[in-house]
């Protein structure tokens, strides 16, 4: 069952065209990995289905419902409940314990202080950084921050999950350990995954791949289609 | 690779039948092809003769007579200077792959190519997700996992290679139809 979907999407940053017309289908419980080089609109697609950036043309479908058309007051709500974002930069709050920054979407939710607190230690210590539950980011190595930014999007139990580079800046065995937990995890309560990464290895632990090239599909799954397309223009 | 040395290194925990030998090295060596029984008894032999090997035994439980064979102090002594060499970074560019390209850059064009490779990209990608799913799971010996993890950066080093050919076929492609 189609969990996702993209009809033609297009979005553009000023004079960028970053998606030109891309069209998906994202199955229910599928692991599925976007990749393309670097600048191929890969980040802004994610954003685009995870209702985050709203496109100039074509449609997001969510579960059958238009997100693209529903107001940023409902996009961010559905964030919130059904949908976890692992972002490329920037992942945790500073000023926060790595235990409160793993509470803070339940929090948000309306969870009860004590039950998010459980939780979140749960959910550190399923991801083998429960010894850090209470430093703080600055205190922590960057694979532990990375770890702590999973347990962070999977608190919710989120019905799909939004993961850009989750592995960027990790040596190869922790990326190694983080992405086995992360799809183990995924697969033990079907969460849609969608793995945007440019990295081959990275992109193996997915069911599926997606390969975009300058801001469409590219039916090859290597990009010379684009290319040629560009040229016959 | 030198399946005289790799029967030495089994031997090396104790004597073992032929069969067993072959067993051991197909389960110790996962990813690399089976060996056939016709090579372990003409390395065996050759080992014997240069006094690596010797018998140490044979017994009859029931079928055949089968002989065991037993590592020699020589044999130890050349197994352990084995692991103490360095190997010469190998030579990949005379694989298949490579040459199947090149050669088809050649007579073929850019377009013959391009579809070899947008073929092969497909079956590595489908190699390595196998191989993941190998080193994933659980129930993966640390021998599988090793071996999956060499296969899956040689696969990862063709892969890179494949991808940026393409990039060049393609822009010879642009050339050649402006
Ligand atoms: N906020 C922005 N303002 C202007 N241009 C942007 C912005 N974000 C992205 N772009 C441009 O849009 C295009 C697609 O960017 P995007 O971030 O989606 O690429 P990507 O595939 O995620 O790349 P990377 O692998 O480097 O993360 C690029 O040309 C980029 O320069
Ligand atoms: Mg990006």
């Amino acid at each position: 069952m189609t969990i996702l979907r993209a009809r033609g999407v297009v979005k553009s940053y000023g004079r960028t065209a970053a998606l030109r017309g891309v069209t998906i289908d994202v199955a229910e419980g599928e692991i599925l990995a976007v990749t393309g080089p670097s600048g191929c609109g890969k980040s802004t697609l994610l954003h685009c289905l995870a209702g985050i950036l709203r496109p100039d043309a074509g449609e997001v479908t969510y579960g059958g419902h238009r997100l693209d058309t529903w107001s940023e007051r409902m996009r961010s709500r559905l964030r919130r409940t059904e949908f976890g974002v692992l972002f490329q930069f920037g992942q945790l709050v500073a000023e926060l314990t790595a235990a409160e920054n793993v509470a803070l979407p339940l929090l948000l939710a309306g969870t009860g202080r004590r039950e998010a607190r459980t939780a979140a230690e749960g959910w550190l210590d399923r991801l083998g950084v429960a010894d850090v539950a209470d430093a703080r980011p600055g205190e922590m190595s960057g694979g532990q921050q990375q770890r702590c930014a999973v347990a962070r999007a999977l608190v919710t139990e989120p019905r799909v999950l939004f993961a850009d580079e989750p592995t960027g800046a990790l040596d190869s065995r922790t990326s190694e350990a983080l992405l086995g937990e992360l799809v183990r995890l995924a697969r033990e309560q079907r969460t849609t995954v969608l793995l945007v990464t440019h990295d081959v290895q990275v992109a193996a632990y997915a069911d599926r791949e997606v390969s975009l090239r300058d801001g469409v599909v590219d039916a090859s799954g290597l990009g010379l289609t684009a290319a040629q397309g560009r040229h016959g223009r | 690779m030198s399946t005289a040395h790799v029967l030495l290194g089994l031997l090396a925990g104790g004597p073992m039948h032929g069969y067993e030998l072959k067993r051991s090295h197909d389960q110790r060596l996962p990813q690399a092809k089976p060996v056939a029984f016709g090579q372990v008894y003409a390395t065996i032999g050759r080992l014997q003769r240069d006094g690596l090997v010797t018998t140490a035994g044979h017994d009859q439980e029931g079928g055949p007579e089968r002989t065991s064979f037993e590592i020699t102090e020589a044999g130890r002594k050349r197994l352990d200077d084995w692991l103490g060499e360095t190997e010469p970074p190998a030579p990949y560019v005379t694989s298949t792959l490579f040459a199947k390209v090149a050669v088809a850059v050649l007579v073929s064009g850019a377009d013959r190519a391009r579809d070899y490779l947008v073929a092969q990209r497909a079956a590595h990608m489908e190699r390595l997700r196998a191989l993941t799913a190998v080193k994933t799971d659980p129930a993966s010996s640390l021998g599988e996992v090793v071996a999956a993890d060499y296969a899956i950066l040689h696969l990862d080093a063709d892969l890179r290679w494949v991808s940026n050919t393409l990039e060049r076929v393609a822009d010879l492609h642009r050339e050649v139809h402006p």
